[in-house]
This record gives structure tokens, sequence and C-alpha cells, in this order.
């Protein structure tokens, strides 16, 4: 008996991720007309239950650092907001020999924007010019002006406080009013005016005033564990509501994609996925695909996705798939400041991250690196948590009354600074899938290659003595335990560890080195877009999650412009 | 206690509708989410109540346990200590769960009554005052192991035992009002730094 085939339906487009780039894009498709489908290998958030927003540390058995205390000096607490993590059961990844690589990953509604630190920095017109002002890397095939329009919506949207300061490295956006600094802040401020180094109100997507029917923020420092009042910027909470709101927008949940499958005539037709729930493998149609799941999780996707057509991969004619893989530079150091110990007790909490920071100062000199980078930095009497008094502790020694009262005395002296700086593409950082291991759900997984170049350990050199000289100058004693020799030289950190890995995917105008064109879309497959970081040609010292939304944000408007004339 | 209930779930649903689900998202009044967020609190804090019963050390060693812990962060005329606070509770659940934990402090705890009998021909809790108070003075510091490396176990791990009495002291409600933090609350608007000189 002849079975009936049902024809499937067909959605006019696939999101695959619901972080940064994918919630943009439902937002713009759907409000723009057209049908979506979006896969989140996650499970649906419920912030009534799943955040922890406000919640002490004794109210928790494990005090915040989970079963065993495996989570002490960890980012990922019993706090944060969940599942975000280094390391998934069942889902590993790999790092070949001699590299260290970490990889952060979230399963959940919203993806990482959920965890992020908020900063909403612009790229400056210099950071898509990379080649043509130093001869290395490469150019975007966009400009800053291009951009920038798409910052603007962005920002509208989104909500992000700054002030307009003209500094060429970090363009001004549209700010709402910033938060007033900190004791902390305020003192930092005044050592970095008398070094000539710019300290100027932090640019963070956090509302410090009522926004597209958010309330303003409440100042409680926690915008990491989430935020039941969406004062703060995630994409669960602020792109898929207004997705939803259109009715053309259905979310699938647990569901891990697999491979995207192609027709005969060579263009994407559906997404193979798991269904977590059931183990099972389903297929969801679509006339065009927008991958979204981060750099490396999309450029997996891409390298998994092989065929008759494409076997190295999808779109991946060029072999540029999972090359070019950047991270932040990172170090961090600290210093402890006497005069702290003078504050009355008062409310030092603000908005979850820093009210200051300072961006790359010294564009207009020759430098001992190429690029910049710029510093973060927090402390002071913020909610008292594990692990806070181990260097105190460790210090003072001995025991009673006296190392009581000398860890109170000590209590919010503290100021960590972190650098955030440039990493240039090299040859020896990449990924690609391992040979040997697949994951529960039966996908071959990726395997890490890493390798920092001098410019980056001289970049953490100079932040190292930066550090030193405004702890100094603000009148503290400078604490750090970067040595210059060793794995971690200067105190850079792994690759991966700053989580803004990216670049996997790259965009450009010659289909022989890049995978995408200026709008995401694959050069191979003219209906598959990489909207995530994946398509970054550069990664200068900015965190990455403002150009992620302003570049979904344009790719899906180019969309929409390609549907109205009949091109899906 | 019904409509207590209902009430709380009435505030959080309307916070999750408007935040998540919904297809308008709203303006959430501050004083209901406020109010959500001592509910969320509560709900979880309900979770785990009632008197504690070691998971790990036998009912002796968590005695010493304890009586180490008040001895690190006595109680004083500004607060309670770290047996008030609930660190031996934290400590023990904590090591009931992890090896390495077990064997730091599990086995420390047993050096220390060993070497109390060699010392003293009594286990720590036996000791009088003053002898406990010698072997502590002798633990507590990692220059009288460069001195004597038979006693770099019991520093070391007096030292362990020491951020975890810290940890438990200054996570606690009492801790935490001990070093005067003020904040995880709802403010409308941030005040900034009040003046001090030289800040």
């Amino acid at each position: 008996m002849a079975q009936v085939v049902r024809s499937p339906k067909v959605y006019d487009v696939c999101i695959i991720g619901s972080g940064a780039a994918g919630g943009t894009a439902a937002k713009v498709l759907t409000e723009g007309g057209l049908s979506v489908v979006m896969l989140e290998a996650g499970p649906p958030l419920n912030p009534e239950k799943d955040f922890k927003e406000h919640v002490w540390p004794y109210q928790l058995p494990h005090r915040g650092v989970g079963v065993g205390g495996e989570h002490r000096h960890e980012l990922n607490d019993e706090f944060i907001a969940p599942n975000g993590a280094w390391e998934i059961e069942g889902e590993p990844y790999t790092s070949a020999p001699g590299s260290q690589f970490r990889w952060f990953r979230s399963r959940i509604v919203g993806g990482r924007t959920n965890h992020w630190g908020r900063i909403a920095l612009r790229f400056a017109p210099v950071d898509f010019r990379a080649r043509s002002t130093d001869g290395m890397g490469d150019d975007w095939p966009i400009t800053y002006e291009e951009v920038s329009p798409y910052y603007d919506k962005v920002e509208s949207y989104i909500g992000v406080f700054g002030t307009k300061e003209n500094i060429p490295s970090a363009p001004d956006g549209i700010f709402l009013p910033p938060p007033p600094p900190r004791c902390t802040e305020t003192m930092v401020k005044k050592a970095c005016d008398k070094l000539n180094i710019h300290c100027v109100p932090s640019r963070m997507a956090i509302l410090t005033k009522p926004l597209n029917g958010r309330a303003a923020c409440h100042y409680c420092d926690q915008c990491g564990r989430g935020c039941i009042t969406a004062s703060n910027f995630s994409s669960s909470q602020v792109m898929i509501p207004p997705a939803q709101a259109t009715g053309r927008f259905t979310l699938i949940t647990g569901a891990m994609a697999r491979e995207i499958v192609v027709g005969k005539a060579g263009k994407a037709e559906a997404v193979a996925y798991i269904d977590k729930a059931t183990r099972s493998e389903k297929r969801v149609h679509a006339r065009a695909f927008m991958v979204a799941a981060s750099a490396c999780e999309s450029a997996r996707l891409l390298l998994n996705s092989r065929s008759a057509l494409f076997p190295d991969g999808l779109a991946n004619s060029s072999g540029a798939v999972g090359r070019y893989l950047t991270d932040s530079v990172g170090s961090a150091a600290g210093g402890y400041f006497p005069q702290l110990e003078k504050m009355p007790p008062h409310n030092h909490d603000g908005v979850g991250g820093m009210h200051m920071y300072m961006p790359w100062w010294r564009y207009d000199r020759k430098n001992d690196f190429l690029r910049g980078y710029h510093i973060e930095f927090g402390g002071g009497r913020g909610m008292p948590g594990v692990g806070d008094f181990d260097r105190i502790c460790e210090e003072q020694e001995g025991y009673g009354t006296s190392l009581k009262q000398y860890c109170r005395s000590r209590y919010g002296t503290y100021i960590g600074f972190g650098g955030r700086g440039e990493m240039i593409p090299n040859e020896n950082s990449y990924c690609d899938i391992d040979p040997n291991t697949v994951d529960q759900w039966g996908i071959p997984v990726l395997r890490f290659h890493w390798q920092w170049s001098d410019n980056e350990i001289k970049m953490a050199k100079d932040m190292q003595e930066t550090f030193r000289s405004i702890v100094e100058t603000a009148g503290g004693k400078f604490i750090s335990r970067a040595k210059p020799e060793g794995r971690r030289p200067y105190g850079i950190e792994d690759g991966g560890v700053i989580i803004h890995e990216l670049g996997t995917a790259r965009m450009g105008n010659n289909p022989k080195t890049s995978v995408l064109n200026k709008h995401c879309q694959a050069h191979d497959v003219n209906n598959v877009f990489v909207t995530d970081a994946a398509a970054f040609v550069t990664n200068p010292d900015k965190n990455p999650t403002l150009t992620i939304m302003a570049l979904s944000w344009r790719a899906s408007e180019y969309l929409l412009d390609q549907a109205k004339k009949g091109g899906l | 206690m019904t409509t207590k209930s209902i009430s709380r779930r009435d505030i959080l649903k309307t916070l999750t509708m408007g935040a998540m689900a919904g297809s308008v998202l709203r303006v959430i009044p501050a004083q209901a989410a406020e109010y959500a967020h001592h509910m969320v609190a509560a709900e979880k804090a309900a979770t785990g109540a009632g008197a504690y019963a070691p998971k790990f050390f036998a009912s002796q060693q968590y005695r010493t346990l304890q009586a180490l812990c008040q001895a690190i962060i006595p109680a004083d005329s500004d607060s309670g200590g770290a047996k008030e606070a609930g660190a031996p509770e934290f400590i023990d659940l904590l090591t009931s769960e992890n090896p390495k934990y077990q064997l730091k402090l599990g086995g420390g705890m047993m050096w220390l009554d060993a070497e109390c009998m060699d010392r003293y021909d009594k286990p720590y809790l036996d000791c009088a005052p003053k002898q406990q108070e010698e072997i502590l003075d002798l633990i507590a510091y990692s220059k009288n192991a460069e001195k004597d490396p038979g006693l770099s176990q019991g520093v070391e791990f007096f030292a362990f035992l020491r951020e975890m009495t810290a940890d438990g002291f200054f996570t606690s409600e009492i801790g935490i009002k001990y070093l005067g933090y003020v904040g995880n609350t709802y403010l409308l608007s941030f005040p900034g730094c009040p003046p001090v000189p030289e800040v």
C-alpha cells in the first residue's frame, strides 16, 4: 500500500540558537512579517523558578558553591542564571595536545545573554580596517558607517547607559544616563586622571530609566543571576517576547541541531536535529537558515553538515570554517587600598557590573604591540561570598578575635582590574572536528587548537604594568600572581576564558578566503546566513555582543528585503 | 495561608508573563517586584529547614570541628562566632560530598587528635584550654612548620579549615552583618559614594 507522503510545514526562516544573534533575528524577521522557527538546544527559561536574584548565600545550604564546593572560585556558581557552564555533561569538547582552551556554553533560551557582563561597546572605525591600518589580519567588507545605523537601532531598543566622550577608540552611542560612580570608581578615576588614562562611565545594557515596557534597574548588583524585572538585557526577556507577540514565531527547545540538510540544487532545505527529550532525530524545513548557535557551535554545525556537494562541510569551499579563531587577551591583577578601610557601611551595590571603565587610550602613538586594550575594574563592599577571604586568611594566619577583626578591616578594600585586548588571528588558533569523539547525541565534537602570539604576550605585560601604575597612583598596594614566564606569561588567560571567541566563519569579499559575504550570507549557499560572532573579521578590544546584535539586525533586514523581492 | 500563596503566585506570574511569555512587555510596579523578590527568597530559604545532623564527621569529631571553628572565629561583643553562624554545618556538608575535603579535613582532624594524644595524652576536645591554645598556636602559623617539619601537615590542615571557617562565617547572616555589608535590596536610584576624605 502506498504511503501517504505529507509535505512538511515549511517555515520562511529557521534560526538555530536563541542568544544575542538568534534573538535579534527572531524579533526583526517576525516583525517584518516572516514565519520563523527557532531551535534551542536547552530548555525554556522560567525566571520565577530559575533566577536566584536577591537570595543570600546563607539561604543556600552550599552557600553558592554547589555540591562538594565544586564551584568555589568558578564563574558558574549556584547564583548565576541557569545552564551556563564550562563543562556540559555528555557534550564534551577537546583540546589538541599542547593547546589550552576553555569553552563556556549555555544551553537555555537566551543562551549566553543570560550570563554576559552586559558590557555593550561599539567597535571603532579603525577596527573594521585592520589590515589597511597596520598590515596585519584583514579588513572587514563593511565599514563602521555601514554598521553604525544598526548600533543605533540596537541601543535604542535594548537600552544602554553611557556618556558622549568623543574618544576615537570608543565611538559614542545612543545612551541612557549612567549611574553615579561607586567609591572605588571615584578613587580609580582620580588616579587615571593623573596618569592621562581615559576613565569614563561604562556602557552597559542595563536600564537606568524605564524603556520599551521594561522597568528601570533597582541596583542590586546581581545581573549575572538573571533579572526578574528584565531591567538588563537578555535575549530571552527582551528579544524573544516581541517575536512571540507577532504570532509568527515557533520555538522548539531541547533541540540540538546536528546537520543542515542540502537539496539537489545546492540550497539548504532543512535542519536535522536531535530532540533531546526522546533522543530521536527530527527535521524542520525552511526557505532560509540563520545559524546563530555561537561562533564555535555554528562552525561545528557547518563542518558536520557534509554532503556530496559539500564534502568539507557546508559553506566551506574556502576551508575557512573554524579558522581565524580568536578570543580577547585577558590579564588581571588587583590592589589593596588602605584608605577604603575608613569607608562607613553604605550601599555599594549599583548595577551588576562596572559604572566606570577605561577605553583604550594610547591610540595616538606607537606602542610595543599592535592594536589596544580596555580595562574593566571592580571591587569594594559587595555581597560577601565563599572564597572572598582566602587571601586575607593566608596573609594574616592565626585565629581568634584578631583574625576576625582583621577580616572585617580588610573587607571592601580590594579592587580588581582586568584588561581586554585585541588578538590578531593566527594560523595556530582554530577549531576543527575531533575525529575520535562524539557527544551523547552522536554528533562529532569540536577540537580546539590554540596559541597566543608575541603581540598578545606583550599586551598582557603592558596590562600588568598599567594596573600597577594605577594601583600605586591611587595609593594602593599592587597584588598580582602574574609572572613573566610559564604557561601563562604575564597572567595571560587561556584561550576562551574571556568568552569572546569568534571569527570561525568570517565575512569577506573574496569567497576563496572567507565564508560569508558582507550580509552574513554564505558565499556557497545563498539561503544560509551565519549571524553570530563567527562572522567577525577582527576581535577588537570591545566585548562582541553589541556588534553581534547589530550585524544580526542588519543581516535580518537584508533577508527581509530579499524576501520582499521574492528571493526566498 | 491560601490567600497568601495565591497572591504570591499571581505576582510571580505577572512578572513572568510580562518578562517572558506575554505578548506585551509591561512596566512592572516597583513594589510588586520587591515583594516578589522576597517571596522567591523565602521560598528558597524554606527548603532545608530543621536541625542539622552531621553527614560526614562522627559525633566526637563534629564537636571537635565546632570547637575549632569557634576558636578560629569566636563570638565577641560585636557578634556571634563561627558556630552560631553555621560554619560547621556548611563545612560538614561540603566535606561529605568531596573526597578531597574528606582527606584534608577528616584526615587533618585525626592528625590533630593523634598529636594531642602524643603531647597531652588526650584527644583535642579533652585537653585543657591552655593545651588547646598551645597546639593551635603551633599549627596556626606557617613559620612554625619551617622550624619543625613535623607540624607541616597540621599547618596545612589548619590553613584550609581557616578558609572554610571564614567562608562559613562571612557568608552567614551574622557574618554579613558583622562586616557591615549593606545592600541586596531594591533602590529607586543609586546614591553613589558618601563623602569620605581620601576617597
